[in-house]
């Protein structure tokens, strides 16, 4: 199998306090992936450091073996719904057509096809007859399809969703669930961050167990295990907080700067 | 008022020329300003420019319009990298960053305006009219000037309209998708104090952030299409221009920048009362309409309560035999009978004694179902006890469409009883049967 994400020491610090400490993962193409953790654990961060958002205090990502700016047009990022402010004059069609935004086309409009290709990921997340409402007008589930929508005009490889099931209807989630299987079996690969571990191993394949650190990634079979939920859920590491905390109020670098690795 | 619009005088040409476009420009900046809740930031740009247009009349000695310009957008600017770094790199919150650069930098444009007017300068005059205005006294060369930056201001908005829109809505995802989210956030923050430092010679610092800002914000009331928003706060600004203009053309001693914010405002105010949905008016008429539907639905209720327990579906009942029935306020009682003989769901057979028509009794019966459909569903569907239905029923019974009623019918399957044994009453009679 082909590695689609691979990280490399990727430590993250927000105000000089680390949320991610030294994450080396690979995920193969093809799967469904579940990024788990509790509050705070980096799930986010780690999303964010994988899209190039923030910006890492050490060690790099490699996505399809390439750097982000190099297959950017391959990778499709979903961000949380409450990101923004759904109150915003703008209609469902004119999100879903954002997906078609291209940085060597900021000026004049969209062609035809864009058009289509958006009104095409409306209809696969039965969000079409909605499509010239102001999204206000939506509920959050619905919100949230308009989102992934978003994502599938951007025909990508790999798709990147920040709690697509956070706050959705019964029908929302059947509806983003099926269609994430239909992405799988065209062979794409998704990496979800998800919140609920009572359906998180029906819904993924392969798991990123987080705290911080990372606790282990690998086959849902091998992660979704008592021992390791434990040690991502159960007893805090109060030594390791205690460090985070001394390295925020005394305002230590997290890395040494000759200690900075890069990618060849 | 047939002087002003004729514009046969060349000087009120000028000067309606010059605040319609620097009214309109504003107004279109401003949309995204607005949009990206940066309101404050404009008002402290709007201000920080004093101290830049000084420092360049003071180091050029002169007061063509392009100079100016030039030192409006330096302060500009700079207070913007101010604000942006105070907020960031401190412990400061951003609206303590704001509030310091505002009175910081417009503190220091006041002491410079000061100094400039002590010291004698024979083309000072004038100069104060950064603060509140100059707009009577526009010339042709400032005109001239204008007129270029508004041209170049509309035609970038238009140009980079949809990436605009984007970084305004989900700038993560601008950046995700590899857009130059920054250097289009430079050019809107360029933009922007561009529309200010033009805008400042109609209605002066003081006052520039209601040009930025109400426009859009009235315009917000309207509709919920950008498109539609940018046009609408444009022809705002465009009305407020050309009436700011007449008024100071009509009333010599009445100036213009102060006017063109209060016909602004009154543009923002009738707005907030009168926009279909979002505003004040529509939301009274809807609450009054729930309103007179809940009092009419009411009486009829207490109309089919008597007729079933007397099993006298359509018989006469009195005033006072309908307060047993439900303690009804006099008033409310009196207007909604009245209201329910016009509709012609009540007959008056005389004062103070009415009965249900057939129109009148269906929708009675329409209302109980309603009733007694949902006390089924709470105790059914989510586990309430029967005693604990009856006042959540009493408001939902008003709220329930055609086809919640259908659903319900098909979740419930047509049932006979409601939770206290009531019969649930159909259109069409439940059959003997049913006992």
């Amino acid at each position: 199998m082909k590695t689609a994400i691979e990280t490399h020491n990727l430590t993250v610090a927000y105000n000089r306090r680390p949320v991610l400490w030294d994450i080396d993962f690979q995920i193969p193409e093809g799967q469904l992936i579940g990024v788990l953790g509790p509050n705070g654990s980096g799930k986010t961060t780690l999303l964010k450091s994988i899209m190039g958002l923030v910006q890492p205090s050490s060690g790099y990502v490699r996505l399809f073996g390439q750097s982000l700016d190099e297959v950017r047009s391959r990778i499709s990022y979903v961000p949380q719904r409450e990101s923004v402010d759904w109150n915003f004059p703008i209609s469902v069609r004119e999100v879903a057509l954002m997906g078609r935004y291209r940085k060597d086309k900021l000026l004049g409009r969209l062609s035809r096809e864009d058009h289509r290709l958006a009104d095409e990921a409306l209809e696969k997340v039965g969000m079409l007859p909605y499509a010239d409402r102001q999204i206000a007008q939506l509920s959050g589930g619905q919100q949230q399809r308009v989102f992934v929508a978003r994502a599938l005009t951007q025909q990508a490889d790999l798709y990147l969703m920040d709690e697509p099931f956070a706050g959705v209807d019964a029908a929302s989630e059947e509806a983003i669930l099926t269609l994430l299987k239909d992405m799988k079996q065209a062979g794409k690969t998704v990496l979800i961050v998800h919140h609920d571990l009572h359906t998180a191993h029906q819904f993924f394949d392969w798991m990123v167990l987080l705290n911080t650190r990372l606790i282990k990634c690998g086959p849902t079979a091998s992660v979704f295990t008592a021992e390791y939920l434990k040690q991502a859920y159960g007893g805090q590491l109060t030594i390791l907080s205690q460090v985070s905390d001394l390295v925020k109020a005394r305002d230590f670098p997290i890395r040494e700067r000759s200690f900075k690795d890069q990618p060849k | 008022m047939s002087d002003f619009f004729t514009f046969s005088d060349p000087n009120v040409r000028l000067v309606t020329a010059g605040t319609i476009l620097l009214g309109m420009s504003a107004a279109i900046v401003g949309t995204f300003t607005f949009l990206r809740k940066r309101a404050l930031v404009g008002d402290a740009i709007a201000h920080a420019i004093l101290p830049g247009v000084c420092l360049s009349f003071m180091i050029t000695g002169e007061k063509h319009p392009a100079y100016l310009l030039v030192g409006a957008v330096i302060a500009g600017w700079l207070s913007l990298l101010v604000m942006d770094y105070l907020s960031s790199r401190t412990k400061l919150s951003t609206d303590t960053a704001i509030g310091a650069v505002l009175s910081v930098f417009f503190g220091a444009g006041i002491l410079l305006l000061t100094s400039i007017q002590h010291s004698g300068s024979a083309n000072q005059a004038g100069l104060d009219q950064f603060l509140f205005g100059k707009a009577a006294a526009m010339t042709r060369q400032d005109i001239g000037v204008f007129s270029g930056v508004a041209a170049v201001l509309l035609g970038l908005v238009l140009a980079f309209f949809r990436s605009f829109k984007l970084i305004s809505f989900d700038p993560a995802f601008a950046k995700s998708i590899g857009l130059p989210v920054r250097r289009l956030e430079f050019l809107l923050s360029t933009i922007t104090v561009l529309a200010v430092a033009t805008g400042i010679q109609a209605v002066g610092v003081v006052l520039m952030a209601a040009l930025l800002i109400t426009p859009a914000a009235a315009a917000r009331f309207w509709t919920d299409r950008i498109q539609m928003m940018v046009v609408l706060a444009a022809a705002f600004g465009l009305l407020s221009g050309l009436f700011g203009s007449w008024i100071s053309y009509t009333a010599p001693s009445m100036p213009t920048g102060p006017w063109i914010v209060v016909l602004l405002s009154l543009i923002a105010v009738v707005s907030v009362v009168v926009a279909p949905q979002r505003g004040i008016w529509a939301r009274l008429r809807l609450q009054r309409g729930n309103a007179r539907k809940i009092r009419q639905e009411n009486i009829l209720k207490a109309f089919y309560g008597i007729g079933e327990a007397a099993d006298a579906p359509v018989a006469t009942v009195s005033v006072d035999g309908l307060r047993q029935q439900r303690p009804f306020e006099d008033r409310a009682l009196q207007l909604g009978l009245r209201e329910l003989v016009k509709k012609g769901l009540l007959h008056k057979h005389k004062p103070g004694d009415y009965a249900l028509t057939t129109k009148g009794l269906q929708e009675s019966r329409r209302v109980v179902r309603l009733h007694r459909l949902w006390e089924l569903y709470l105790t059914e569907r989510m586990n309430y006890a029967a005693d604990h239905v009856h006042n959540t029923a009493e408001a939902i019974e008003h709220v329930i469409t055609p086809e919640v009623e259908a659903a319900l019918l098909r979740e419930l399957g047509h049932p006979i009883l409601d939770p206290h044994d009531a019969v649930i009453p159909y259109q069409t009679p439940p059959k003997p049967s049913a006992s």
